[in-house]
């Protein structure tokens, strides 16, 4: 009984259309970068020049950091720098390289309550949604978008947290479902630009501030670590940073467009 | 509204295109939760036939820890079994995480008490019935059991469509611990998850539709096998 | 069958029984000899379904002492009766399948099985229903696929309890002709009933249960034409008893 129904799981596990042996990896990355679009677009590249196929499985900052330290990825590709040095300090992750970057934006409902339209700097625009007391749709679930933002609030000497009539709320979720619930609520919130451009589901939001050097957003690519996690499937993982900080990766990257806009600004640096 | 109505005319249109993608992800929804509802009915309703007609101390309390396990949550479901296929966890070494496998697992895991639950209900009631007659034939409570099994065969039908239902309709398990991995591990549900977070409503909606629609026809054909067996056998 | 392994005479000594505080058989003692057709007659709660479940081994009296044949009760003793109840139990099959079904459970061979099938279904007039799902027949037919099934087991005695109770006069009839050709084939058979026509129709000797006791056992020509005890004689004359 056992054996057949050991038997049955393995058959049907294979029905899926897997590629035999280990010719890919596991990406953990973040929802934002998926849903952006990019690695549609680029990992299909990648394969057609190596043959490995990447397996991405997106999920937020902080999740695809924990799969990683248990060994349930190869490789990482998100966006919180002080996170990812710091898994590489905890000697997790080796070969951390910079891949390329770029911004988030504020954006609200069209008619502005708390007049920040058009401004370029973003703890200003955040006093201004404090004083207001605008609604504010908050990611809450410790991804590099909710740190850049809990980073902004204390640029602006506000600590939102304080319970002070509701308009501030945590969802503890992605950014899309973020966006949704910034969309269904008609408020304010951070969001990175790729994710903004490629969201089908805007409503009443617009882009409202962009443009502040401190809504820079920089993505960061390493491996984890073999000694710490001997299953790891280094040698491919490593095939995948190399051509992703390489001339085709970065000139790929550099190369997509939604709407005519160009996402992501290559500027690879391995540390 | 506009959404929904948008929703009907692009499920058609996915349908009637033959989207490659769309058939890939519903085959997969299929062959997982088909085959983690098969796992779960040859485990579930020899236990249920078990519980229904022995009598052991603890039974009262098996019977209801089995009911409460009906309401196991999918997403926690999925958190014990990644835990378990985890590199870090017990059966890293099987590096099922990650692939159907893991996400049948999860899903039989999640059923096989409502099917065990419903079957035995059903076949507590056939056993009242035929108690005194089995035992005046010779036939103790072990002897008794595919014997049950069988008289019951077609209310142990919808318990398996239960089981199905809730199977192909959850989304916390199968996103934990399949990751949601283009060509290798989307289903329905975490497709629709997916687009839904890229604001896609109209798409993710229609993807609903689709999935409902899939829902409807095992049902619906299961029904048919019914009234024929039951029209050429014995009700 | 030899006689040493057949399991009568049956001897019944002090039999008691209780439910909580209700007691169903007090000091029941008979002896049934190896032939015959015994009705257990009484009113309604006197305790005879209860007596018939005792000597099939599906209840277990408090005190008192069984020997069927000089054994005690258990499978063996068990696995050589036969009974139908009230209601017909069937399986969710066809007529022939039930019958078959009660014979591989007794562990018979497949050629002897098919031969015991055909000789009942033939002997029963149930051929022309083999293959009909059981559960469909009239409440007459059903009641008799319950005793070809029992029949088929070729049992040393078969137990009947009220097996007519709910069937028309002409399903009646058709039973009662069946037990009447078993049991001059051969067949002990005992049958519980509280309808006194039947009784006098059916009975060779009569066992008059009362309150759980007995208060009668004779042959039926004489329980019926002079009842010792004021209970049985209300019963035959189908007055209330006092």
């Amino acid at each position: 009984m056992i054996r057949l129904l050991a038997l049955l799981l393995l058959l049907a596990g294979n029905a899926a259309p897997a590629r035999a042996g280990e010719h890919f990896l596991i990406l953990q990355s973040t929802t934002s970068t998926q849903n952006s679009g990019l690695l549609d677009y680029l990992l299909p590249k990648f394969t057609a020049r190596t043959g490995i196929e990447v397996r991405v499985v997106a999920v937020g900052t902080g999740q695809a950091l924990e799969n990683a330290a248990n060994g349930d990825g190869d490789a990482l590709l998100v966006h919180a720098r002080e996170r990812e040095l710091a898994f590489v300090a905890a000697g997790q992750g080796i070969m951390r390289c910079d891949v390329m970057y770029n911004d988030f934006v504020i954006v609200g409902p069209k008619r502005d309550p708390a007049g920040i339209a058009g401004g370029r700097e973003a703890p200003a625009a955040l006093r201004k949604i404090a004083a207001a007391r605008a609604p504010f749709v908050s990611r809450g679930d410790n991804s590099g978008t909710h740190i850049k933002e809990l980073a902004l609030w204390r640029a602006a000497g506000i600590d939102p947290a304080r319970p002070e009539g509701g308009w501030y709320r945590e969802v503890g979720a992605g950014m899309g479902a973020t966006l949704n619930i910034a969309a269904g609520m008609d408020a304010y919130t951070l969001t990175d630009r790729a994710s903004w451009v490629t969201f089908a589901n805007k409503r009443n939001l617009v882009l409202l501030v962009e443009g502040d050097s401190r809504l820079f957003n920089q993505y960061g690519v390493m491996l984890v670590n073999p000694e710490r996690h001997p299953g790891v499937r280094f040698a491919a993982a490593k095939t995948f940073r190399d051509w992703l900080v390489g001339a085709e990766g970065q000139a790929r990257i550099a190369a997509y467009r939604v709407a005519g806009q160009q996402l992501f600004f290559p500027d690879a640096r391995c540390d | 509204m506009e959404d929904l109505g948008a929703a009907f005319a692009l499920a058609l249109e996915l349908l009637l295109a033959g989207d490659a993608e769309l058939w890939e992800i519903v085959r997969l929804s299929l062959a997982v939760s088909l085959t983690a509802v098969a796992i779960a009915c040859l485990l579930g309703m020899p236990l249920g036939a078990l519980l229904a007609s022995l009598r052991f101390p603890g039974r009262q309390a098996a019977i209801v820890l089995l009911n409460a396990l009906m309401g196991l949550p999918p997403v926690v479901v999925g958190l014990f079994v990644y835990i378990l296929l985890s590199s870090a966890g017990p059966l890293g070494a099987l590096r099922l995480l990650y692939t159907p496998t893991a996400m049948i697992l999860a899903q039989a895991i999640l059923v096989t008490p409502i099917v065990a639950a419903l079957a035995r209900e059903l076949l507590s009631g056939l056993q009242e019935e035929y108690a005194e007659q089995l035992r005046s034939l010779g036939i103790g409570p072990w002897r008794a059991i595919p014997t049950l099994l069988y008289e019951g065969r077609f209310g142990l039908l919808t318990a398996a469509l239960a089981g199905f239902g809730r199977a192909i309709a959850e989304v916390g398990a199968v996103m934990l611990v399949g990751g949601n991995i283009k060509h290798v591990t989307r289903v329905m549900t975490t497709a629709i998850a997916l687009e839904t977070s890229k604001g896609e409503i109209a798409l993710a909606l229609a993807l609903g539709l689709v999935l409902v629609g899939l829902a409807l026809l095992v049902t619906g054909a299961t029904a048919l096998l019914r009234g024929t067996a039951a029209r050429l056998s014995h009700v | 069958m030899s006689d040493r392994e057949r399991i009568l005479p049956l001897e019944v000594r002090g039999l008691g029984l209780a439910f909580g505080a209700r007691t169903a058989l007090e000091d029941v003692s008979f002896v049934l000899g190896a032939e015959g057709l015994t009705v257990v007659l009484g009113a309604n709660g006197a305790g005879k379904s209860v007596l018939l479940r005792v000597l099939h081994g599906l209840l277990a009296a408090d005190r008192g002492a069984i020997l069927w044949n000089g054994r005690p009760p258990g499978p063996p003793v068990w696995r050589r009766q036969a009974m139908v109840f009230q209601k017909p139990v069937l399986l969710r099959r066809s007529v022939a399948a039930n019958i078959s079904f009660a014979l591989a459970a007794r562990g018979l061979a497949r050629g002897e099985r098919r031969r015991r099938l055909e000789a009942v279904l033939e002997s029963c007039a149930l051929a022309h229903l083999a293959h009909l799902p059981a559960r469909r027949l009239s409440g007459g037919e059903q009641q008799r696929v319950a005793l070809a099934r029992a029949l088929a087991l070729e049992p040393d005695i078969l137990f009947l309890d009220e097996p007519t109770a709910s069937l028309d006069p002409a399903a009646t009839r058709a039973i009662e002709e069946l037990l009447l050709r078993s049991r001059t084939s051969g067949t002990r058979i005992v049958l519980v009933t509280h309808d006194v026509a039947q009784a006098r129709r059916l009975a060779e000797d009569v066992v008059f249960l009362h309150g759980g006791r007995v208060l009668e056992h004779a042959p039926a020509e004489r329980f019926f034409t002079r009842p010792q005890s004021e209970a049985a004689r209300a019963h035959v004359e189908g007055r209330l008893p006092p």
